[in-house]
């Protein structure tokens, strides 16, 4: 949604008052995250860092790198390779797991490191 | 080409092939996003290692992130964040033409860029210095640093079952983590690999409850080096790109007209904060 203008390259143009209130946000979601790692939610621990780690990643591609504002296509460029992403994650995850109730004990490769 | 009477004027950025600036900044940009995708897919690699050994070993995670300092990974992450803010601000500086502005704002993202690799700098010191190494390198010591470093991966391992290997502690780190097992049997210790005795599990938890080191820490350092030098390289490469800029905008090459390079080169500069964004709570902030 680049607004039309004598000079159509310029594009669109930030407004500072958007630039420091995503900076605001971003220093306080770090604050946060650095805050709630010193509390145990046990597996909840993780979850609540990659949620904002999601959140602040946004805001900078959103605002900083203009994509709310820019041709829809860099966007899905974007989001296609996180998808591919988030499967490659999830195939392999999902595989090693799959392989975990399988392992006989005792027949891994031996790999001397620790007698005890 | 031969005859210059084909032609309109047109300015000496932009290309031959190009119709318009609009049309060559746009397809630039495209350029970019799709060099940015690859850059994603690179990273996720390691995103993957990471991923699977943390899924498998979170003992290993949780006991070795305690070497890790949040509070520098915190700064570094200010300082990154800031410096994502004057790049993005140095865009605008350079969309209206406001050339002090500019190269004022260009210098101030260099600077944080020399900042972060700085701490960067004193984190891998401490590690260094500490033997926290990765692959066969890892060689945890407390005190003596002119030690030897021993060739096998745990040398804690040759000293006498009665003396269990001791927790190493860095001032600030804090007693015995919380317990978590490895999901995958600590069958690789003995020599043909037949460890799994009930004995020896009670060991392993026993190692675990005490806060004493478990079995192929390493994994983690390997992980958090590959993944954090790859990202530090990159920091490098773009402080080299907006000195580039920098200079090229000290000569007066950009304007309203024609600010590409700055746009660009900022992109992936904000994309070495969006990683750095997953990396700092991802290895920092464990547990």
């Amino acid at each position: 949604m680049a607004k039309k203008s004598a000079h159509p390259q310029v594009g669109h143009v930030l407004p500072l008052r958007v630039m420091f209130g995503v900076l605001a946000m971003l220093l306080i979601m770090t604050y946060v995250t650095v805050a709630a790692s010193w509390v145990h939610f046990g597996r909840f621990n993780l979850w609540i860092a990659l949620g904002i780690a999601v959140v602040k990643a946004s805001l900078v591609l959103l605002f900083f790198m203009h994509l709310k504002y820019d041709k829809p296509f860099n966007a899905v460029i974007i989001i296609v390779s996180l998808a591919l992403l988030m499967l490659f994650i999830v195939i392999a995850l999902d595989d090693t797991s799959e392989y975990l109730p399988n392992q006989i004990p005792g027949y891994a490769p031996s790999i001397k490191t620790n007698p005890q | 080409m031969s005859q210059a009477s084909d032609h309109h004027e047109h300015p000496p950025y932009l290309q031959h092939h190009f119709e318009t600036a609009g049309q060559q900044f746009d397809a630039g940009k495209l350029g970019i996003w799709l060099f940015l995708a690859t850059e994603i897919l690179l990273f996720g690699g390691l995103f993957v290692a990471y991923a699977i050994y943390r899924a498998n070993h979170p003992e290993i995670f949780l006991y070795a992130h305690q070497y890790l300092d949040k509070v520098l990974g915190g700064t570094n992450t200010v300082i990154l964040l800031c410096s994502s803010l004057t790049m993005a601000w140095a865009v605008r500086a350079a969309q209206l033409g406001q050339r002090k502005l500019l190269i004022l704002l260009l210098a101030l993202t260099i600077l944080g860029g020399f900042g972060f690799m700085g701490i960067k700098y004193v984190e891998y010191k401490a590690k260094w210095e500490h033997g926290l190494l990765p692959g066969k390198h890892f060689a945890p010591h407390e005190e003596s640093h002119g030690e030897a470093p021993a060739p096998a991966p745990a040398p804690a391992a040759d000293k006498a079952p009665s003396a269990p290997p001791a927790a190493i502690q860095l001032p600030g780190a804090k007693g015995p983590l919380v317990v978590e097992r490895s999901r995958i049997a600590d069958s690789a210790t003995g020599p043909t690999g037949t460890l799994s005795t009930p004995e020896a599990e009670a060991a392993a938890a026993d190692r675990v409850h005490l806060g004493q080191r478990p079995s192929n820490v390493q994994i983690f350092f390997s992980i958090y080096f590959l993944m954090t030098g790859l990202h530090g390289i990159h920091v490098l490469l773009g402080i080299g790109l907006i000195t580039w800029i920098l200079v090229r905008s000290v000569r007066g090459d950009f304007g309203p007209e024609y600010f590409t390079p700055v746009d660009f080169v900022g992109l992936y500069w904000h994309l070495v904060d969006v990683i750095w964004i997953f990396l700092f709570p991802l290895l920092y902030l464990i547990g």
